[in-house]
Formats: C-alpha cells, structure tokens, sequence
C-alpha cells in the first residue's frame, strides 16, 4: 500500500545507475514480461495445435458430424454442471461467510475460517473418490424421488438414473469444491465492512440481521459477484471430479438426472486424451481452446467486477 | 448456538411494569430448538427412523419453533433476527457436513493398505494385491521440486517487479494477466504443455519435465500473488532507512525488504506448492503413468500419486479390490501431503516473522 508510491519517482537529478542495479531491475521485470509471453503462449500454441482440427473437413472430426457438433455438448454439459454448482454453492457461501464474521464466538471463528479453507486445498481427484463412493449413492433416492414428483421440469425429466453417476451429483460436488472460494471472498469483505457503519446501525437500535441488511451487505455485494465469478471460473475447468463421477453420454440434453447427460470439456478431454490419436489429439484442443476462452472471459469479468469495486469503496 | 449473547438475563418477562420491549428468556430458543429436533426425531421415526431426516426434519421444525415463539413475545424484527441466525448456522453446519465425510471416507477406506510395503514397493510387475505407490511418491516430489524451481524465481523476480519497480501500463498489464492466469483451467495448462513439447520434440516426447512446466504455469500466478501482498506489506520507512545509508536498491532488496518478508514469502510458496502437488488432470495428459520407478525427469513416462490414484481406481485389474484400496491409500496419502504442507506454511509464518511484527 505504502510501497507502491515512493521508491520510483524519478527524481530531478538522476541516480547514479549501477551494473548491479540494472541487472536486478531487468531482471525482474524480464520475469514480468516473460509471464506474458507465457500467457500468449498459452493461447498460441492451443490454437496452433487446434488449427488441423478447425480446417479438417467435417467426416474425420470424432463423430463424424464436425467440430460444432462435438463440441457443441460439450460446452452444454460444462455449463450446466458450473451453474448448478454455483447456484447451490453462492447462498451457502455467503451464509458461512457471514457465520464467520459475525454469528461465531470470536475465539473459535479463524480456526473455523481455517477449516473451511482446508476445504479448497484438498486435491480435486479426491473429491471424484469421495464423490463417486459416497455422493452418488445417497443421491440415488433423491434422483428417484425427483424423476417421480419433479419430472413436469425438464431439468429432472429423468429416467432417473440407479447409479446416481448424474449431472446432478456433479453440480453437488463442484458446489462442495467451489464453496470455500466463494466464501473466502465473501468472508474478506464482509470483515472489511466499515466499523462505523455496522456501529451506527447498531446505535440506532437495529438488529444484528438488520445491521448486516443495511450496512455489511451493500458493502460486500460486489465482492459476493466477483467471488461467484471465481468460483465458476474453477468449477467450469474442474476436470477430475466430473471425470470420476460422471457417467454421461453424448446428447446435448439439460436433463439433470438421467444417464444421458452430456459430459464436460475438460473431463472430455481427461478421459480421451490418453489415448486420442492424430486429429483426434487435435480435436480435444481445439476444445481446450474452446474452454480456455470461456474461463479467460468469465475471470476476466470477475477481476473487472473485483476492480471497480477496490476503485470507489477505499478499502485498498 | 441460538445467539442470545447480547440480552441480559432478565427477571421473567411482564414482571417489570416499566419494562415495554418483551424478550424471550435466555435459554428459551436453544430449549425451543432442541424440541423441535425431538419432534423432527419423532417425525423421522414415523418414516423409519434416519440420522439424515432426523436432522432434517429437525433444523427445519426447530427453526419454525424459535421463529414463531419469538414472533409472538418479541415481535417481528427480532423474530426475523433470529430466523436468520437459524438460517446462517444452518449453512455453516451444512458445509461442515461434506468435510466431515470426505475426511471419514478417506480414512476408512485409505487405511487398509497403509502399510510399509505402500511406501517401499512400486508396481513393477504387480497384477493383483500388494505393490505400493513408491515409485509415485517419488514421482510427484520429483516434479513438484522441478516445478516449484522454475516457478519460485519468476514468480518471487515478478512479485518485487511489480512492488519495487513496476509502474504504468506494463505493471497493469501484468498484475491483470497474472490475476486471469490464475483463473487457467489445470487441464489447459497440460494441453499447453503437451503442445509445446510436441513442437519442440515431436510427438512421442513424454518426460517429468512436461508435468512441471503445466504445474508452473498453474504455480507461477500463485506466487506472484502471495510474494506480491507479502513484499506490500513491509513498511516504506526500512527501504528509506537504507537508501538514505547509500545502499543501492538491488542490495536494499536482496538485503532488507525480502529479509523483512521472509516468511510470509516461505509462507506463500509453500502454499503455492500445496496447491498444485494434488494436480491431476495437467499430469495426466502428459506424463501418464509407468508402473517402476523412474528417477530422470527428462526422459521417458513418470508417475505420480494423482495419476496413480485414479487409474487405480477407474482402471482396476482382476483383483479389484486391491486396486481399490491403493487407490484410496494413495488419496489419502495425498491429502496428508497437502495438511503437511499447510501446516508447514503456517509454522513459518509463525516462528520465522519480523521480530517487530504485529
């Protein structure tokens, strides 16, 4: 905060400028740059590894139908899986967020809040084991229950799958992964709100809920959208646990429950990957490109809503 | 639980003639709570009895009990209040609940087969029981150190960048690209890589070193950011101290700023390591997995506890079971990885801070 402002004002009369000193600052900012390239790099060379793919006429993609049509589910699938994820995960989010800054005992909220972080360290392919032996199971009966009472949504048309290997219990398990992050965010502002506010509504006889209403919540609420952005950002590239848990086929259907849920981009390409060959190998990046895009536009969008926020709410 | 901290005690209500503003006794919601859960557990037994809707049923009658019997002693604000302290608590205990399962579910299956021979043996012409995971753990320390020494010196050389030297629209730039880079899905940057070896070295080039140049990608943005809020943080007086003895800025970083930041930066590369010694996805495409040992990152397959892991799990042979418990074993193994490490950073955040610090 302090730093950013005083050490390089270039002065009247310039410093003597020595060989150690030039060789730090270029160094240091040749790191800078050199994250850059990476970055471009990264999209160069997807894209020129995905260019056979695009220009390779519709028969020899896999499926015999084209890229749009290959990867077009794909894409459905990824997006179903992330907003269920975050639609589950957002409202618990800010309810743990708020736990930790206001409801727990003082003494016990940072181990609490250190708990819940522990959440978002756990390997991603932990999660599919624990969301392949334990989710699927126990949302079985749900699956059914849904596919017998809910089947007028098209969301829960069923048939109801027995393994419980579903869109739907990919959505639960990404919420699981993608809760601490969201609640990380929230729990930041939230704690940052301003002292004087929450005191003031206090003051004039609010209640905790209503203090929280008036003076925390308009407060954090971008915060709230720029850690939901965060959060479907990583559930959109989740791979493993969509890979482990999903048992899906290769409709483009927005059915939740049935085995016939399209799979994700990035599972897609875990599981074929290994053992793609020629085009093939092609095709799967052109779709790693396609996912690419999609997360650069949303955490983009996230760190621009982030952004104009830390530019008018003087926390920064 | 129920939050009546904040009342007083009071003599019963309506005694105090003075007193207008009712309040329900101190332990009268979590006594009202608790009810509801015995009528949930009553509502559950009527169904055949479940821990699950017990609970369930419970939250939900123990709610509405505290909400209405608050509602009409307290009046309407305070009985919103509390509605949404029910409710608040109700999240937390809910995301408490995977927690719990996952940790109980890795430990009881993962215990099975932790053994000395997990440790010891690798694959190496194993078909059904026994073998372990040597040859993986090795791996995966094998590639993580490659990665962390690629990672650490242009994320920690980009960090000061940004703080000591950055300014205008090259600094902008990088710490908005440094922020999206951390959004990149982990299995786009094992697409970049394979991508980048297969233009370099053809297409049937596998070795470690692909593995850790995916995980640096992920690793770089990590402690970019870590190193940059630590190097923040260290108080504008000590660099002026020092420019004002004469010592040049280079040794003024090398020597007082990064000193003084020590172990937030250890603190934060550590962190970045725990995050991507779990990645699965960016290995699997690249390095794949070999059943012996291979100690040279630089040629040839490689495997690692991830990737084990999950062909353990998704690609079991005929003793299925066996391949079951390893694969569990070596997930929790894992996770005893990422703790340790995270435990580890904030040890050193602990013992190694400024002496002057907070």
């Amino acid at each position: 905060m302090t730093a950013t402002k005083a050490p390089s004002e270039p002065p009247q009369q310039r410093a003597v400028r020595r060989p150690g000193d030039r060789i730090f600052a270029g160094s240091a900012q040749g790191s800078g740059i050199f994250i850059l390239l990476v970055l471009a790099g990264v999209a160069a060379f997807l894209i020129s590894e995905a260019i056979p793919a695009l220009t390779a006429p519709a028969e020899d993609i896999p499926g015999g139908e084209g890229l749009a049509s290959y990867i077009g589910p794909l894409v459905v699938g990824t997006l179903l899986g992330a907003v269920l994820a975050l639609l589950i995960a957002t409202p618990l989010a800010v309810g743990i967020a708020l736990y930790i800054t206001y409801y727990a005992p003082r003494r016990i909220a940072a181990t609490m809040g250190y708990v819940i972080d522990l959440l978002a360290a756990i390997p991603s392919v932990v999660y599919g084991f624990w969301g392949l032996a334990v989710m699927a199971p126990t949302l079985v009966p749900f699956h059914l229950w849904a596919a017998d009472n809910l089947g007028f949504i098209p969301f829960f048309a069923g048939p109801a799958s027995t393994s419980g290997r579903t869109m739907f219990t990919v959505g639960l398990v990404l919420a699981v992964m993608i809760l601490p992050i969201i609640s990380a965010i929230a729990r930041e502002v939230f704690s940052q709100a301003p002292a004087l506010h929450r005191e003031a509504a206090l003051a004039l006889g609010a209640t905790r809920w209503e203090m929280i209403k008036m003076a925390v919540l308009p407060y954090g609420r971008s915060g709230v959208i720029a850690g939901a952005m965060l959060g479907l950002g990583r559930a959109l590239g989740e791979t493993m646990a969509v890979a482990i848990v999903l048992s899906g086929g290769a409709g483009a259907t927005v059915n939740l429950i049935s085995n016939s849920s399209p799979s994700t981009i990035a599972s897609n390409i875990a599981l074929r990957f290994p053992e793609a060959t020629g085009l093939g190998v092609n095709t799967l990046i052109a779709s790693g490109l396609v996912l690419f895009l999609i997360t650069l536009l949303v955490n983009m969008l996230a760190r621009w809503v982030v952004n104009r926020r830390a530019d008018f709410s003087g926390a920064n | 639980m129920s939050t009546t901290t904040q009342l007083r005690p009071t003599s019963s209500p309506g005694q105090d003639p003075v007193r207008v503003e009712r309040r329900l006794p101190r332990f009268a919601p979590l006594g009202l709570f608790l009810a509801g859960i015995a009528l949930g557990a009553g509502l559950s037994a009527l169904t055949g009895f479940s821990v699950t809707s017990t609970v369930i049923y419970g939250v939900i009658l123990g709610t509405l009990a505290v909400y209405v019997a608050s509602r009409a002693v307290e009046g309407r604000r305070k009985a919103t209040d509390r509605l949404v302290t029910s409710l608040v608590t109700t999240a937390f205990g809910i995301a408490m609940v995977p927690l719990v399962s996952l940790v109980y579910t890795v430990l009881d299956r993962g215990l099975a087969r932790l053994d000395a021979d997990f440790f010891s043996a690798s694959m190496f012409r194993v078909v059904g029981e026994g073998g372990g995971a040597y040859h993986a753990i090795i791996g995966t320390l094998v590639i993580t150190a490659l990665a962390t020494v690629i990672s650490v010196p242009i994320g920690l050389l980009t960090a000061i960048y940004l703080v000591e030297y950055g300014t205008g629209r090259l600094k902008k730039a990088i710490t908005f690209f440094v922020d999206v880079m951390t959004g990149i899905p982990s299995i786009v940057a094992g697409l970049f890589a394979f991508a980048l070896f297969t233009l370099l070295f053809g297409n049937s080039f596998r070795a470690g070193v692909m593995g850790a140049v995916a995980l640096s990608v992920l690793m770089i943005p990590v402690v970019v950011r870590s190193c940059e809020e630590v190097l923040k943080l260290v108080p504008n007086e000590l660099r002026e101290a020092s420019y004002a003895l004469g010592v040049p800025k280079w040794r003024t970083v090398v020597k007082v700023v990064l000193p003084t930041a020590i172990a937030g930066l250890g603190t934060g590369i550590t962190l970045s390591v725990a995050r991507v010694i779990g990645e699965t996805a960016p290995l699997l495409i690249t390095v794949g997995l070999i059943t012996g040992t291979n100690l040279n990152p630089f040629d040839g397959r490689m495997a690692t506890l991830p990737v084990f892991a999950y062909y353990q799990l998704t690609q079991p042979g005929t003793a299925t079971q066996a391949f079951l418990d390893r694969a569990w074993t070596a997930a929790l193994v894992l996770i005893v990885f990422v703790m340790a490490l995270n435990i580890l950073a904030r040890l050193i955040s602990r013992f190694f801070a400024p002496k002057t610090g907070r």
